[in-house]
């Protein structure tokens, strides 16, 4: 029992990043309509920059809203330079060009940063577990990533429904072209809409690289899972991005976490490992298949 | 007479393809490897065996199909003969045919994985750092030295995962109970760190080498799990001791070289480097250095040349130059026969985390796929 419940933290943990990354990733392709391959970069981004400043400050807290402002100032770079020229054209040239971008970035870090891993360790009081009922010791660090992250998603929660800005993007999402019509200034819009996903990614990325280090191409692995999270939730919806990467993140967990025991209780020790290995990483993409299949939209929609 | 002289003297100088993991977060390892090489051949005026070469460097990023186009150019565009360098198993396994298939030499630094240490042996594929298996054969040895007796294993799902827990198993005398296999490159393994302390295991045994060993190694310890880890020298390294700091205290370690070891060479080596590149070897490095010794070796009989393979080979084959591990030999398979020890991460006298030597766990050890090798 105990075990479950931290198996589900453990996804919990996992969604919440993803949903991080997926909220940026979905407003930026409903609203701009922009499949941004580049959003891993600017979780990369979050992660070099915290290690960078808390090398340099010495503190952790004080390194992670610079971090922050910087990936912010890095999006709008990127939107003015970039992306700016790809809204007229179709995804294909958009993932072409972010595809790019992945490369530049990577290389850019490597020639900035060297290809050794950077040493970032959460902060002492982060550092070790707590325990939770049932005896289970859980990593206090994990734990702050969930608390935060859901307080992100009520932030952002409030930022969409409760502010002018939020109207906009919701507007946005759903009929572009009515919203421009209206008169309302779209590059503004789609500059901060940017700017948003950019600081959501970088904070995700800040926030893992204590857990699983600071390296060159640390965005690419993360990304697949966030695009299915986009698709399984539906693109341009928050909510679907957060339930949506609650899901996948839970989905994923448990599979590793149970399948290869559960297997082993009709197959023989090392087959079962290993057709359970092959089945759990299949797990989230036959169930984005299945989504598709019968909700091709997604499970929650922004069109409605 | 005089004429072949002049020739020989005006002779380009060999060139050695280098096709190495340069990007990504492996990126170090390849780097370690292509600079420790390249120092074996500065500190040698430039030469290996007396004879001038050059490295031909490129980046397989990792990426198998990269590795090919790579490997393409050189050996069809380029006309090198002699490539070495490949870290990682994947890529060694999409390439190697291709050199070989071309006529060209391969000698490996790293990467020995099962396929082409059975019957799929060849003439001109040389393995001077390790066959897979073996390297984590010795951790198994180790961990029955330590008297542990039920093994949680894990390692990601690729042909040197799969080759490092058939290397384990192979030695270890225990019970094997939960054996995983996670995606290469992910680097969040809190699912399967629930799964080993729920285990009854004593001992865990992984594989994760370069950045994703630094995730594993620090959520296992943020974990909370106290079950002692025992790993081969992939897993535990000084960048990822660099990284990850603390957590690894205790941990045992068991590889064919170390940093500490006691020989000239090995002295001399380490000086070198940590003198020019201000960072400790890895033992991707000294495997680079040592490989560059055993061809410089066979160079030096073969004149510099290695258009008669035969002629190479059989000089590799009986190259008894030291090495920064010590010795090794040759088996039919064409990869090592040598000694394996056991390490441990301990603190120095001036506080910091170093690997220490503490004992010979194998001894005159080679691989099981020998026998099924016609050399």
């Amino acid at each position: 029992m105990g075990l479950l419940f931290e198996q589900v933290l453990n996804g919990v943990q996992l969604g919440v990043m993803l949903f991080l990354l997926a909220a940026g990733l979905t407003l930026i392709f409903g609203i701009m309509g922009i499949i941004n391959l580049a959003h891993g970069s600017l979780y990369m981004a979050g992660a070099y920059a915290v290690a960078f400043f808390t090398l340099q400050t010495g503190s952790f807290w004080l390194s992670i809203p610079i971090a922050l402002v910087i990936v912010a100032v890095l999006g709008v770079l990127i939107e003015y330079v970039v992306i700016r020229r790809l809204y007229a054209r179709d995804h294909l040239d958009q993932v072409l060009a972010t595809f790019g971008l992945i490369l530049f970035f990577n290389q850019f870090a490597t020639v900035i940063f060297g290809r050794q891993p950077l040493l970032l360790a959460p902060p002492p009081i982060l550092s070790g577990h707590v325990t939770l009922f049932a005896g289970i010791p859980y990593p206090v660090y994990r734990l702050m990533i969930i608390v935060v992250g859901m307080i992100m998603a009520i932030g952002l929660y409030l930022l969409i429904t409760r502010t002018r800005l939020g109207m906009l993007v919701r507007a946005g999402a759903t009929h572009r072209e009515m919203v421009r019509a209206l008169g309302v200034d779209i590059r503004m819009l789609y500059t901060i809409v940017f700017a948003l996903g950019a600081v959501l990614a970088g904070f995700a990325g800040a926030m893992v690289g204590p857990l699983s280090g600071v390296q060159v191409g640390m965005g690419e692995q993360i990304l697949i899972l966030t695009f299915v999270v986009v698709v399984i939730g539906g693109v341009g919806s928050i909510r679907g991005a957060f339930y949506g990467a609650l899901i996948v993140g839970v989905v994923d967990t448990l599979l590793r976490a149970f399948l290869p025991n559960l297997l082993r209780t009709v197959m023989v020790g090392p087959e079962a490992d290993a057709l359970a290995g092959g089945l759990s990483s299949m797990g989230v993409y036959v169930l984005m298949a299945a989504v598709l299949a019968l909700k091709p939209k997604g499970l929650f929609p922004a069109h409605g | 007479m005089a004429a072949a002289v002049t020739v020989a003297m005006v002779r380009q100088p060999l060139r050695i393809g280098f096709v190495t993991t340069l990007s990504g977060p492996a990126g170090y390892i390849g780097q370690d490897a292509r600079d420790a090489f390249q120092m074996a051949i500065e500190m040698n005026g430039g030469k290996l065996g007396g004879h001038a070469v050059s490295l031909v460097v490129e980046d397989d990023a990792l990426r198998p199909g990269q590795g090919k186009q790579v490997v393409d150019r050189f050996v069809k565009g380029e006309k090198i003969k002699l490539l070495t360098g490949i870290i990682f198993s994947n890529v060694a396994a999409a390439v190697v045919p291709d050199i070989l298939d071309a006529g060209a030499i391969y000698v490996s630094l790293n990467a020995g994985p099962s396929v082409f240490a059975g019957k799929d042996c060849h003439k001109n594929y040389f393995v001077t750092s390790w066959q897979n298996d073996s390297l984590h054969a010795s951790a198994g040895a180790n961990a029955n030295r330590l008297g542990f007796k039920r093994a949680f294993v894990l390692a990601p799902n690729y042909q040197a995962g799969k080759d490092a827990i058939a290397g384990f198993k192979s030695q270890f005398k225990g019970q094997i109970v939960g054996e995983v296999y996670t995606t290469l490159n992910a680097t969040d393994y809190a699912a399967e760190i629930a799964r080993a302390r729920a285990s009854n295991a004593d001992v865990v045994f992984q594989f994760y080498p370069g950045g994703m060993g630094i995730a594993f190694a620090r959520q296992y310890a943020a974990a909370g799990v106290k079950i002692p880890m025992v790993v081969s020298g992939a897993s535990v390294d000084p960048v990822i001791l660099k990284a990850v700091g603390e957590p690894l205290l205790g941990v045992h370690v068991s590889s064919q070289w170390n940093s500490d070891f006691d020989n000239p060479v090995n002295k001399a080596f380490v000086a070198e480097f940590e003198k020019r590149f201000k960072r400790t070897p890895t033992m991707y490095a000294a495997q680079a250095y040592d490989a560059a010794l055993m061809i410089g070796a066979a160079l030096a009989v073969t004149n510099g040349s290695v258009d008669n393979t035969e002629a190479f080979r059989q000089a590799m084959l009986k190259a008894n130059v030291p090495l920064t591990r010590g010795s090794m030999k040759f088996a039919n398979n064409q990869h090592p026969v040598q000694d394996w020890y056991a390490f441990r991460v301990v603190k120095n006298a001036s506080g910091a985390l170093e690997i220490k030597t503490e004992a010979k766990v194998m001894e005159n050890h080679s691989d099981p796929y020998g026998k099924a090798c016609k050399m």
